[in-house]
Parts: C-alpha cells; sequence; structure tokens
C-alpha cells in the first residue's frame, strides 16, 4: 500500500524559528516532517508520511489573514495530499484561529480532507468547530503526546474515507452534527437509569446537552459624550514599570487597578507590558500604543469627553481562561458602575 | 471581560486586531486596530503621524459609543 500524503501547518515557534520577535515571519514551506510533524510521523508508521511542512508567523497570520491564506492554499495544492493537518494548537490564541481558518480553507477551496488539534477554549475552536474536525487538546505543549495519536488517527480515517465515529469516540470537539443509530436501550430506561443516578448524586451524562447562546445586549449610546465619563480597560497587559502585582505573563489569575489620576501619557519609563505571547517591545517603548491615555486626555481638555476615569483597569489576555477572565470582568464591571463611569475603552491585543 | 462588564449595562467598544475573535466571544461594539503588538500606534510613522492615528481611532471608538446598535457592528470607517 502507497503511503499517504500529507501536509503539515505550524507557527514559527513549532518549527523553532524562534518565538514572538519571529511571529511576523512569511509563509514558507519545507520537505517532510518539521518540529511535531517527526511524532506525526511516527504515529502514521506505513500508513502515512508527512511530505511537506508550511510554517507561518502567528501575527502574520493574524494580521494578512487573507493573503496568508491565499499564499498557503497555493502552497498545500502543489503538494496534492491526501490529508492536511495543522496544529495542534492548544490554547494559543492566535495560532488556533491560523489552524482553524486554515483548515477549513483546504477543505473547502481545494476539497483535501483536512483536521487541526487544540483546547476547547482557544477562540479557534468556537469559530470552525462547526465546520472542520478539530481535536480536542489540553491547553499547553505538554499534551502533545495525547493529542498526536486522536489527531494521526482521525486524519487516516479521513483521507481514506473511512466512517468517523461520534465525537465522544474519537476525541475531536462537538461539531452539532446529529447521527441517526439504534439505542439497545429504550428512552425511558435511559431517563430512569439518569434520573437514579441524579439522585444518588452519581455521574451521569445527558443525551441533549442545552447549546449556550452567550450574548449580552449591547450598553445604551451615549447621549452626550462631553458629559460622559470613560474608563480604560485592556487585556494587553500594561502595568506600571516592573509589575508591582505580579500579573502573569500567561494564564493571568488576576488583574490590576492603577491609578492615573495625575497621568498625561503612558509613554516612556512609567508603563510597560507583563503580557507574554506578542513581541512587547513596542508597548514598552510606549504604553500608549495600547492604553491610549494621551489621546484622552487631550479630547478631554478639547471638550469631546467629559471625563477620563481616575484608574484603569488591566490583566494578561495570554491564554487566559475563559472562566477568569469572566470573574474579572464581572468585578471590574461592578466597580465602573458604582463609581459613575459611562462607558468603557477595552483594548486588546 | 467585554461582555462581562456590558452585562453591567455600560456599553463597551472593544479595539483589537483579530475582529473574528472578537465576533466570537460576543463583543457589540468593535473598531479594528492597526496591529497585534500595537492596536492603537504604528512605530514606523513618526511622532506626530502616529499620534494622529492613535487620535483618529480614539475619536472612531467614541462614535462607536454614541451609535445605538441592536446587534454586532464593527465600526470600519
Amino acid at each position: 500500500m502507497t503511503k499517504l500524503r500529507v501536509v503539515h501547518y505550524i507557527n514559527q515557534f513549532f518549527a523553532q524559528i524562534g518565538g514572538e520577535e519571529m511571529a511576523h515571519i512569511e509563509p514558507e514551506k519545507r520537505e517532510g516532517a518539521v518540529g511535531p510533524g517527526a511524532a506525526f510521523n511516527a504515529e502514521f508508521g506505513e500508513q502515512a508520511e508527512i511530505v511537506a511542512t508550511i510554517i507561518c508567523g502567528d501575527s502574520y497570520f493574524g494580521e494578512n489573514m487573507d493573503k496568508a491564506k491565499e499564499t498557503v492554499l497555493e502552497m498545500v495544492k502543489a503538494e496534492k495530499p491526501d490529508l492536511f493537518i495543522a496544529g495542534p494548537a492548544f490554547n494559543a490564541g492566535r495560532y488556533g484561529v491560523a489552524c482553524a481558518t486554515i483548515t477549513a480553507a483546504v477543505k473547502e477551496e481545494l476539497g483535501i480532507p483536512a483536521i487541526t488539534g487544540m483546547y476547547k477554549e482557544n477562540p479557534g475552536a468556537d469559530m470552525f468547530k462547526d465546520k472542520v474536525y478539530i481535536i480536542s487538546t489540553r491547553d499547553s505543549a505538554a499534551g502533545m503526546r495525547k493529542a498526536v495519536p486522536p489527531m494521526a488517527k482521525l486524519g487516516i480515517k479521513l483521507a481514506r474515507g473511512e466512517e468517523i465515529g461520534a465525537s465522544s469516540q474519537e476525541g475531536y470537539l462537538p461539531n452539532g452534527v446529529r447521527v441517526n443509530f439504534f439505542e439497545e436501550e429504550r428512552g425511558a430506561a435511559r431517563a430512569a437509569k439518569m434520573l437514579v443516578a441524579k439522585l444518588a448524586g452519581k455521574d451521569f451524562t445527558t443525551e441533549y446537552p442545552m447549546p449556550s447562546f452567550d450574548r449580552v445586549e449591547p450598553g445604551k449610546a451615549i447621549a452626550d459624550m462631553s458629559k460622559a465619563t470613560i474608563a480604560l480597560v485592556t487585556s494587553g497587559g500594561i502595568v506600571p514599570k516592573h509589575n508591582p502585582d505580579h500579573i502573569e505573563s500567561s494564564n493571568a489569575s488576576k488583574y490590576g487597578e492603577y491609578d492615573i489620576a495625575d497621568v498625561n501619557d503612558l509613554c516612556c519609563d512609567g508603563y510597560e507590558t507583563a503580557h507574554g505571547g506578542y513581541d512587547p517591545v513596542y508597548a514598552n517603548e510606549d504604553a500608549d500604543r495600547v492604553l491610549p491615555v494621551d489621546v484622552i486626555r487631550e479630547l478631554v481638555s478639547e471638550g469631546k469627553i467629559g471625563k477620563l476615569y481616575d484608574k484603569f483597569y488591566t490583566t494578561v489576555g495570554n491564554g487566559t481562561a475563559v472562566a477568569s477572565a469572566k470573574k474579572f470582568g464581572e468585578e471590574i464591571g461592578k466597580k465602573l458602575k458604582a463609581d459613575g463611569v459611562d462607558a468603557v475603552i477595552l483594548t486588546s491585543t | 471581560m467585554v461582555k462581562e462588564i456590558e452585562r453591567t449595562g455600560l456599553p463597551v467598544v472593544h479595539v483589537c486586531t483579530v475582529t473574528p475573535i472578537s465576533l466570537t466571544v460576543g463583543a457589540n461594539r468593535i473598531v479594528p486596530a492597526v496591529a497585534i503588538p500595537h492596536p492603537l500606534g504604528n512605530p514606523s510613522l513618526d511622532q506626530k503621524e502616529e499620534y494622529q492615528l492613535r487620535k483618529e481611532l480614539v475619536e472612531k471608538s467614541l462614535k462607536a459609543l454614541q451609535t445605538e446598535v441592536d446587534k454586532q457592528t464593527i465600526f470600519e470607517d
């Protein structure tokens, strides 16, 4: 049997080209396996082989999505692969969005079987889980060993056109597709068993999980900005120099609240970013590039804004759990509301 | 964070570069920014031009906050 031809997509980090300082690199193609590709090849054995690896910087992809997609698609097409694999991206946000975007494009535009893998809270997962198979992985690269086997297995099945089982069997994120099948036990018996388990405080699995549509009503528009108090909030990690509260560079467990009543400009020496995962040079040079205190002060003096709230709130968005971000948001929202703030500008990197 | 703050009733404008993420998360007012490491700046411009760029983005954000929306809206120009 001839080996299936596989093209693998990874970022600059997994290609060992560099970290954030190399996140701007444009797509390039290399022959054979690079980085995690070796683990895939080992898992494939005689069934498949990575013939080419495409590497692209995460920031480049995020900032030039259409162009990057087009270039990568051309590269994939030229290899005539039987299967395309991207990642796994774990909880890296830009990487996850890149992996999912390109996987969907390969599947839809080239008609080539394609899969990716990432952590369920990765924004790429929510955007694309109903369009492509995304294997559920842990939230960090420590989960590589566990992520590769199900990705390789599902990939080979897809490439061979074999039947794909349910998400719970194959390990992909539920994609909303339902397939009819005959249960061995009647519905009444299953429901009674579930109820008994629930009453006994035991584990049970619902057969019909409720979808979560978590949307928030838009706040009312500000009628008169010249009388409004505006607050600045950021997930870009801007903090006073030396990060006094030690906000973590990734997976933040807290947010900071800092007084800027007498601050007109975040430039130069007083502030920096605590954020990992993006090149901090520009924010460290001038933190106004992330949190525009200088401009807001001018607009206040011009009378276009009533007031800048005396404090700003900040955390690091890098790989931070949704549950933490939710908690920070609730607390910050409450404080702002209680202090008579009228509207919020929230910046993200 | 955008959503939880807005849940209190305050209007929030999200200034960010990768707008598809913002849409997925559920921000209602979105203003596209310059680049991931410098959303409201551009180090390749001179200081005055960069400041002007930032001012325009903040003014666009203020406009977003003064606009009633009934669904997720990206304020392009």
